[in-house]
């Protein structure tokens, strides 16, 4: 530390002028939080009406119109997405953790390291070009995968890291009892760490939940109720992109009323996976 | 030694097959990027990089305008962003009373979750109007500077800037300050010992000792705003030129994928749209590289939590 010139009355000025900075710096962060929460909750409470959750939407100037199929897209294209990301996440992570000592658990890390970083409108061409274009149709499949492999590296890092904190002592008691090594891993392991890993789901299927991105051209959107999973789908983040760039105040209305509903959503996971964690992510010995 | 059972080795085995898709999966998207950009790559060479023409009915393309514009959001955003973020992980980390600090945090912490597209509508609706008349005003009072020049639309280079510093400022929080908390107490003791005061401490002892986890998070912020489509897409204003001027309408990677994708009829203009796909995922694969790396180096200890 090299000496501070100045006298000590100057010194604290300077100290006061720049905690007071940091103090605004706070406030400053929060109040725009506090500003954006209740800016969409006025104008979205405002907007929101049973119709928006039981209709389709409704042609320019006639009232009444919801985003019901684009709530329904939204829970297939995210079925979808846990049915792809959880089990190649959760089981990719329990092998990391469990056996992931080696170089080929360095570089699964690496990729899922890189994956994560990947900006989602990427993952959304990638998607398109594997099973869009050579199918021929966009479609809720193809939506639910794109946001699957946006889960992954999530999922992956959370089982991992949350079946590391379960101590050693659990797995030597069951392998000292006889169990084989994957009994271990299956009925002592991982319940012992699931409240965490349940937890790093949960932040996996919120992270992606919001994504508009990556649907554009893999879900792409529709007016009308998706049949199957084979047919382009309307869901909530596309609509109300849609909806919030088109000239019409209705549109409006109904975009901060899809605003708000997937803001819920999304950090109602998030308070979830909390308070999951609160009673500590894993249970220890004994 | 037992023998090896049969359960156990499928076990392995199959926790290794879904491992390894992983590694699989991020091959893929690479090359889905370089196979798929052929087309442009080839006609084009490396000039994509440093042209400006984007012509899709002549089937001339360069990407030098959504560069730019990727570019100039990202460093005016994080200009914005750096100082404010780090203000306040201080303020959280050394001067507020813990379980102040926490219940902010975990209010910050939940901005992270606001999806982009929501940040876009408040953009929209909020923001635009206010940097329309912020604009005006500052163009009546300086507007002989080239960067204040030309008309104002409210959407642009700047107010896309500014939201964009928005969405990562919280991020900059949560990051540097559990970097912050990291810093060992003994260290701050030391410090004050000396008789440094508090803020001497804070910017001679800690911000020296959590200099790279900081650096990383910054760098966290610059890979997230590289990649930032919807947000910046509805703001942005959507046009491939580059201006002079901080009010002008400009246009990113990420925004020129998200609004002509679908539309491209043409195999070349297919590819183009690829290639700036594939300029994206090695700008944001190299500043994950670097984040990681500094934020490697920093690890929470058990004492510091204090």
């Amino acid at each position: 530390m090299t000496p501070i010139p100045g006298s000590y009355r100057r010194r604290r000025i300077v100290e006061g002028v720049m905690f007071t900075a940091a103090g605004l710096a706070t406030a400053t962060s929060v109040g725009v939080l506090l500003f954006l929460l209740g800016y969409i909750a006025v104008h979205g409470v405002a907007a929101l009406s049973l119709s928006f959750f039981t209709n389709l939407p409704a042609p320019v100037g006639e009232p009444g119109g919801g985003m019901a199929n684009a709530i329904v897209g939204s829970a297939k294209i995210l079925l979808v997405a846990a049915l792809v990301g959880v089990p190649i996440g959760f089981l990719g992570g329990v092998y990391l953790a469990e056996y992931g000592r080696g170089s080929v658990a360095f570089w699964v890390r690496y990729a899922a390291d890189v994956l994560n970083g990947v900006p989602s409108i990427v993952i959304g061409i990638t998607v398109y070009a594997l099973l869009v274009r050579p199918l021929g149709h966009f479609s809720t499949f193809a939506g639910g995968v794109a946001l699957g492999l946006m889960m992954i590296p999530v999922a992956l890092r959370a089982t991992e890291e949350f079946l590391r904190l379960v101590p050693d002592s659990l797995r030597e008691a069951a392998l000292a009892l006889g169990a084989p090594t994957w009994v271990t891993i299956m009925r002592v392991v991982i319940p012992a760490g699931i409240r965490g890993i349940v937890t790093g789901l949960l932040l996996a299927l919120a992270r992606v939940a919001g994504e508009t991105a990556p649907l554009l051209f893999t879900a792409l959107n529709n007016r009308f109720w998706s049949p199957g999973w084979r047919a382009p789908t309307a869901s909530l983040p596309v609509m109300i992109f849609t909806y919030a760039i088109a000239p019409y105040d209705d549109w409006h209305r109904q975009a901060w009323a899809g605003g708000l509903v997937l803001l819920m959503l999304v950090l109602g996971l998030n308070v979830l996976a909390r308070v999951l964690m609160r009673g500590g992510a894993v249970r220890s010995a004994g | 030694m037992r023998p090896r059972r049969l359960g156990d080795i499928i076990f392995r085995a199959g926790t290794l097959g879904l491992a390894l898709s992983v590694l699989a999966i991020t091959g893929t998207v690479a090359a889905v990027l370089l196979l798929q950009s052929r087309l442009a790559r080839e006609a084009f060479g490396w000039s994509f990089l440093w042209t400006s023409t984007w012509d899709p009915v002549a089937l001339r393309f360069g990407a030098l305008p959504f560069i730019d514009g990727t570019l100039m959001t990202t460093f005016l955003a994080l200009a914005l962003a750096v100082p404010v973020g780090l203000g306040a992980a201080v303020c959280l980390a050394e001067l507020l009373p813990l379980r102040v600090a926490d219940g902010l945090t975990f209010l910050i912490e939940l901005l992270v979750a606001v999806p982009s597209v929501v940040y876009g509508l408040v953009g929209v609706f909020v923001l635009v109007p206010a940097m329309r008349s912020v604009e005006t005003a500052v163009q009546n009072a300086l507007g002989f500077i080239p960067l204040f020049s030309g008309p104002i639309y409210g959407v642009g280079l700047l107010t896309a800037s500014v939201l964009l510093a928005v969405m990562v400022v919280p991020f900059i929080i949560a990051v540097s300050r559990e970097v912050l908390l990291a810093v060992p107490q003994t260290q701050r003791e030391a410090a004050l010992a000396l008789g440094a005061t508090r803020w001497e401490m804070v910017r001679h002892v800690v911000l020296p000792y959590a200099r790279s986890g900081i650096l990383g998070s910054i760098f966290l912020a610059l890979a997230r705003a590289l990649g930032e489509t919807m947000a910046v897409t509805m703001v942005i204003g959507n046009r491939p030129e580059i201006s002079a001027s901080l009010f002008a309408p400009a246009y990113t990677m990420a925004a020129v994928l998200a609004n002509e994708f679908t539309e491209a009829t043409d195999d070349v203009y297919l590819a183009a749209l690829v290639e700036i796909g594939l300029v994206l995922f090695a700008i944001t694969l190299v500043v994950n590289a670097i984040a990681r790396l500094l934020i490697g180096r920093v690890q929470r200890s058990p004492s510091a939590a204090a």
